[in-house]
């Protein structure tokens, strides 16, 4: 319950999408403007989510025992499927607002920059190929997907932790009756967890949906209600979280080659030649 | 008010762009020389803005180049949604400035959140037993306010058609210096008080002269841009926070919400008197008042070579066809922050309420931009976003608050 707590466990939850949005998003205006749409977007289904709960709740009129924990669980499933409905709205209207998208050509360049092995050739990149880049759009749908999901991450990660971040500065000792003394870390942990998540959803959904493979959004809802109900067991945290963190790193691979990553793009960037490449398949135009 | 000037110059399309402009007819909206953009702000000493400033006039040097000759109408599409984009933008970030400001200090500085009085134009107070009686104070509230703000509003626009440009300078003067000098001492003390730091009195005096000095200075004359959008900012903060402060709970969503169907009513209706004041601007060819306007980039008269010397108070540089910007008033900022800032101070300590507010204004000031880029005239920014702001916040207030406490209790995540 100090500032090193509070400091702490604000940067563990929200750094890497700190970090995400200063590198990729708020260099450029649209994006930051489909990143806060996306936003409004989780939030919307947030309300719709909790108005189901809270009807629910007057409707079984009984506000003891277990009935109130069934109630819950109810309300959090109810809760992932009207986001991943959401999720597919705001697909919807983002693929009816742009008609048009980039030709295949153009997207083999791996333009899209939603793994980090294209991020980083795509910032190499778009210094490089600033003048070339006048016939081509720049917001491709996987940029889209990109942004909306972490649009959607951002937001739910904030409204899970803020309150209890704010309470962190506050006096107090954690587990004092008898409660697991890590509240405050797992919490975070699990924070970060969510909005990585919530990012690779969008990237695989929105794939799923272009290329219409449905089985990804079936998918993808499957993943979400496991993470969500994996929650339920939450005083053990041992399971609940290093299961989600691998269900994370599943989904990023899935999410890296959905986005038109490879393993050589990913040697490269890594190796740091993939300047050469980028220049290499621009020639190869 | 938004006005929409020329391009900007961050890419390398951006110079074809402007160089075609030259080459070929804009579009019918193209500039109008000698109008450096229709401003709004009049209104009176503690309402610096609400009246005027909810007026959006698209400035008619916005231009919209389609279809031009040699370029995919797709890309075309693209660079306006990137300007517009950018436009938008550059809203986004004063506003949220203002709103980080104002919850800041609300969250931190007891003074703002304690009921100590309320103003002579809300007389009916809420302390009432029943429900049915805080209604009706509230209402009554409201309609006192919202009437003294419609005859200040006439009055203005009846001094500034009859041409007594002295009179409005001079209330203009007295209410900037009121907000510049003893809002920002109270403001000043109370912080200090917060954090228990003790400041002698000439220290005191020489910090609340420099700053109020100066922005005088910027804001009814010269200085540099960013500076003198930090004291718009500054003094929307602190009349955001007075509202605050002295406004009871039940009235002040009232007349958030009275005010802006007035907004609505004002700028969108034949006779409305905001409309009437941006009409008889545009008649004359001139500025309207200085300092009630934010404005994202110097005031330009596109295509001429000289500038406009009564342009507000933005340093004369040489032209520069690069440079865009936008205006929005300054009560939009006043009242986005006031609620904002009211769902920080009553949310029961909850942030999410805070949260949810912020990114419901942000939208609907998208929204309202969108709709000026449709229909490219003078629109309100309070109904769309002050609508948004008040459906969230009562619905996450009731509805979101409790199911977030819940699932954050049993350490649930959806």
């Amino acid at each position: 319950m100090t500032a090193a707590v509070f400091f702490g466990c604000a940067f563990i939850a929200f750094g890497p999408a700190l970090a995400l949005y200063i590198f990729t998003i708020a260099t450029e205006p649209l994006r930051i403007i489909f990143l806060i749409i996306g936003a409004f977007f989780w939030l919307v289904s947030l309300l719709l989510s909790s108005l189901v709960w809270f009807l629910a709740g007057t409707i079984t009129e009984n506000k003891d025992g277990p009935v109130q924990k069934y109630l819950l669980m109810f309300g959090v499933l109810v809760s992932v499927f009207i986001q991943e409905v959401f999720r597919f709205g705001y697909y919807k209207i983002l693929k009816a607002k742009r008609p048009s998208f980039p030709p295949l050509a153009l997207r083999r360049r791996g333009y899209g920059f939603q793994t980090f092995s294209s991020l980083c050739s795509f910032i190499k990149a778009s210094e490089g190929l600033k003048n070339i880049s006048a016939d081509e759009t720049a917001l491709s749908m996987r940029l889209l997907a990109y942004v909306s999901g972490l649009g959607f991450g951002i937001m739910s990660g904030v409204f899970s932790f803020v309150n209890t971040l704010s309470d962190s500065l506050g006096p107090g000792t954690v587990g004092i009756h008898g409660d697991s003394p890590q509240f405050f870390l797992v919490s975070a942990f699990m924070t970060l967890v969510i909005i990585m998540l919530h990012l690779f959803w969008g990237i695989v959904f929105f794939d799923g949906c272009e290329k219409k493979k449905w089985y990804a959004l079936l998918l993808v809802l499957l993943t979400h209600l496991l993470v969500s109900t994996l929650t339920f067991i939450n005083p053990h945290y041992g399971i609940s979280l290093v299961s989600a963190y691998i269900i994370m790193v599943l989904m990023g691979i899935w999410a890296f080659f959905a986005a038109g990553g490879s393993c050589r793009s990913l040697k490269l960037c890594l190796l740091c030649q993939d300047k050469d490449f980028l220049l290499f398949s621009q020639r190869s135009r | 008010m938004l006005t929409f000037m020329a391009s900007d110059s961050e890419e390398e399309v951006c110079d074809e762009r402007t160089s075609l402009m030259s080459a070929e007819s804009p579009t019918p909206r193209s500039c109008q020389e000698g109008r450096p953009g229709p401003e709004d702000g009049e209104s009176a000493a503690p309402w610096r803005g609400q009246d005027g400033e909810e007026d959006h006039e698209e400035d008619p040097d916005h231009y919209v180049c389609s279809g031009v000759p040699g370029r995919p109408p797709g890309l075309e599409e693209e660079l306006t949604l990137k300007y517009g984009a950018k436009h938008v933008i550059m809203l986004f970030v004063p506003v949220t400035l203002c709103m980080i400001v104002v919850v800041a200090t609300i969250k931190s500085v007891r003074f703002y959140t304690e009921k100590n009085g309320q103003l002579i134009y809300t007389p009916f107070t809420e302390d009432t037993p029943s429900v049915g009686q805080r209604l009706l104070n509230s209402v009554l509230n409201t309609l006192i306010m919202i009437s003294v703000i419609v005859v200040m509003t006439i009055f203005l626009v009846l001094l500034y058609k009859y041409r007594c440009y002295k009179f409005i300078h001079g209330w203009l003067i007295m209410s900037s210096l009121m907000l510049l000098f003893l809002f920002s001492y109270i403001y000043l003390g109370e912080v200090l008080k917060t954090y228990n730091v003790a400041m002698d009195y000439p220290t005191l005096f020489l910090t609340v002269w420099n700053f109020g000095a100066v922005g005088m200075v910027c804001i009814h004359w010269k200085g540099p841009l960013v500076l003198q959008q930090a004291y718009l900012i500054m003094i929307s903060a602190l009349m955001a926070l007075v509202f605050i402060k002295y406004l009871p709970e039940w009235s002040a969503w009232v007349i958030l919400g009275a005010i802006s169907v007035y907004d609505l009513v004002a700028v969108l209706c034949p006779k409305g008197p905001l409309r009437m004041l941006v009409e008889t601007a545009q008649e004359r060819n001139e500025p309207i008042f200085p300092a009630l306007i934010y404005s994202s980039a110097m005031v330009w008269t596109v295509g001429m070579a000289k500038l406009d010397p009564s342009s507000q108070g933005a340093l004369q540089l040489p032209y520069d066809p690069e440079m865009g910007g936008v205006k929005l008033g300054l009560g939009d900022f006043i009242f986005y922050s006031v609620l904002v800032g009211k769902a920080a101070a009553t949310g029961s300590g909850d942030w999410n309420t805070t949260l949810a507010c912020f990114v419901a204004i942000l939208i609907g000031l998208c929204l309202t931009l969108l709709l000026l880029a449709v229909f490219k005239k003078a629109l309100p920014a309070l109904p769309i976003s002050i609508t948004f702001g008040l459906v969230f916040y009562f619905s996450t207030d009731n509805l979101v608050r409790p199911f977030m406490d819940t699932l954050a209790f049993h350490q649930l995540y959806i």
